[in-house]
């Protein structure tokens, strides 16, 4: 990449993005581009579709409308290990770890893909050693050196997620998709985690949900507020936090 | 099946140590001496049928309710070959191995599209399909099974009808079949699997191609059950429909259960168990199907992680399988 400044090049893209399900529509034409080098913010009440958006861009879930591109490839119909494999990697809302792998196993798994150590059954365990060194790596930078070797299910909410962050990272994604990363974070722990949500968008595309303005203002280039599965505005904090619909929807359908 | 279940699973068992196996293996060389060596060789069958069942649900957390199809097809197609074409038993076994693991493939093609009872409900289906047609089949015979099965001459050479040649060539299989799923458990690939089964979503997001991993771990099992059967059926000299009624794919659930599921030695003491229990009840007036619930019950309500899997959960037993704090 020659090219650092935000604004470049588009890694991700949705047009016209619909899905339905039985007698609702959950997501109606939304447009959106992650672009290399930023991070973009989805906010929005409780309900308004952002998981599901990030079901769809993943592939998790199909659209029913719509079309999304990953580096320039249509990416509609692909299933989502393979987007996974083209450099697309999320996290999710609840946390989603290995719980009786220990938290190096947990970064290991994701590396073994990569480095076409995932099918070989006629290898002894310690073919994985080699991939220690970058899984610890990993591990150190989210900060969990100190329970490498404990179960992933030992490890405090705050920590799980970190944990989920380092496999993401494993993955050495293009595109980085992170479901309210900072849920259930200590102040702290939030503080951690943006430095190294910070860090990481300086070579990817980071789209994430967060709930915490002030991680919003503070961390992303661009918002996106979603409301009732479309969108409402999109724009620099700034201008979306200036919208007076975005006040409305966030005050007056609060508890929605 | 659920965490507590599982958690013996993910026991890092690399100090378990040499002992227990030297233990292991100084039983399997006395045992023909001191017990019936047929009830010894049925048992290791069993032992081995159970452990591979135990490499997809305590491994890939896949709970098959057909795992007769491949055990008893494999008898029939050994059994076969072995009395009808004239082949040497290690080929008469290769043959089994080879058909359960067609089957496997066709089985578990269809059912790793569905989850947890609906793989189970899809396994069960099929293997009745298979039942049936080893019901109607000609080469079967139906009711009768194919009886007189020669056990021949291993490559050719050894004279199987010598009760200690023959129980040497079962231990033989047995261990193959043991170091393989040891091997396939403990190796990358294993690691994979373990990671499917302990969260699906998580597994493909890493860009896994889950499918395709259930499926080869599912006609690794196959093929291994398929050994099983294919010398259980010459242990025995016969195959017949019990070795494909879903009243044997029950019973491998109920020994890895009993035993332990997600442990190497589970399975195989849960197959200790019941082999023994059936053939000791066999001749009393207790009904061995009445003890074998019961126990099962026990298991169930009382010690769910199997008598293997609560023996490694006690001080004791962390510290034999080496994964105490550390």
């Amino acid at each position: 990449m020659t090219m650092d400044a935000p604004g470049s090049e588009i890694v991700l893209s949705c047009r016209g993005l619909r899905k339905d399900f039985a007698g609702f529509t959950a997501v109606n034409d939304v447009d959106l581009d992650l672009r290399h080098g930023e991070i973009h913010a989805m906010i929005g009440p409780n309900g308004a579709g952002k998981t599901t958006v990030f079901n769809l861009l993943t592939k998790f879930l199909q659209p029913t409308k719509g079309r999304i591109t990953l580096l320039g490839q249509d990416i509609t119909k692909t299933s989502p290990s393979k987007v996974a494999r083209m450099g697309l990697a999320r996290s999710f809302q609840i946390s989603a770890t290995f719980p009786h792998l220990t938290v190096l196993e947990n970064v290991r798994v994701a590396l073994q893909r990569p480095n076409g150590l995932a099918h070989q059954f006629w290898r002894p365990m310690s073919a994985l050693d080699r991939l220690n060194a970058r899984a610890l790596e990993l591990i150190e930078l989210v900060g969990l050196k100190d329970a490498r070797n404990r179960p992933a299910a030992d490890l405090s909410y705050g920590r799980k997620r970190a944990l989920e962050i380092a496999t993401t990272l494993a993955l050495d994604p293009k595109a980085l998709l992170l479901d309210e990363p900072m849920a259930g974070m200590g102040h702290e722990d939030v503080a951690v985690v943006s430095a190294i949500v910070r860090d990481v968008a300086r070579t990817r595309a980071v789209l994430m949900v967060e709930h915490n303005l002030k991680v919003v203002a503070d961390l992303c280039d661009r918002v996106t507020v979603l409301q009732r599965g479309e969108i409402l505005v999109s724009g620099d904090y700034a201008t979306v936090s200036r919208d007076e619909r975005v006040r409305v929807a966030y005050l007056g359908a609060g508890h929605d | 099946m659920t965490d507590a279940a599982l958690a013996p699973a993910a026991g890092r068992s690399k100090g378990r140590g040499v002992a227990l196996i030297a233990v292991g293996l100084v039983l399997l060389a006395v045992a023909p001496f001191v017990v019936y060596p047929i009830f010894v060789m049925k048992l290791l069958c069993f032992a081995l049928f159970a452990a591979a069942f135990n490499l997809l649900l305590g491994y890939a957390g896949l709970l098959s309710f057909g795992h007769a199809a491949f055990f008893g097809g494999a008898a029939y197609f050994t059994a076969h070959a072995v009395k009808e074409w004239g082949l040497t038993p290690e080929l008469g076994v290769l043959v089994g191995v080879a058909g359960a693991s067609a089957l496997g493939l066709a089985v578990g093609f269809l059912a790793i599209r569905r989850q947890g009872i609906y793989f189970a409900m899809i396994t069960l289906a099929l293997a009745q399909m298979f039942f049936f047609f080893c019901l109607q089949a000609k080469f079967t015979h139906g009711e009768d099974g194919i009886q007189g099965v020669p056990r021949g001459h291993l490559f050719g050479v050894i004279d199987l009808n010598q009760p200690l040649a023959m129980y040497g060539f079962v231990a033989v299989v047995f261990l193959a079949g043991m170091v393989a799923i040891h091997r396939i458990t403990e190796s990358p690939f294993g690691m994979i699997l373990k990671s499917i089964r302990e969260n699906e979503r998580r597994a493909t997001s890493l860009g896994i191609s889950v499918g395709s991993y259930k499926l080869a771990a599912f006609v690794m099992s196959a093929a291994l059950a398929g050994l099983a059967g294919a010398t259980k059926a010459l242990v025995f000299q016969f195959a017949t429909l019990t070795d494909v009624g879903w009243q044997m794919s029950g019973e491998v659930i109920l020994m890895t259960l009993l035993g332990g599921i997600g442990t190497m030695i589970g399975p195989v003491v849960g197959a200790a168990i019941v082999t023994a229990l059936e053939n000791y009840l066999a001749t009393s007036d207790f009904p061995p199907t009445i003890v074998i619930g019961v126990a099962f019950m026990l298991c169930v309500l009382a010690f769910r992680r199997g008598v293997v899997g609560e023996l490694l959960a006690t001080r004791w037993g962390k510290r034999l399988a080496g994964r105490g704090e550390d």
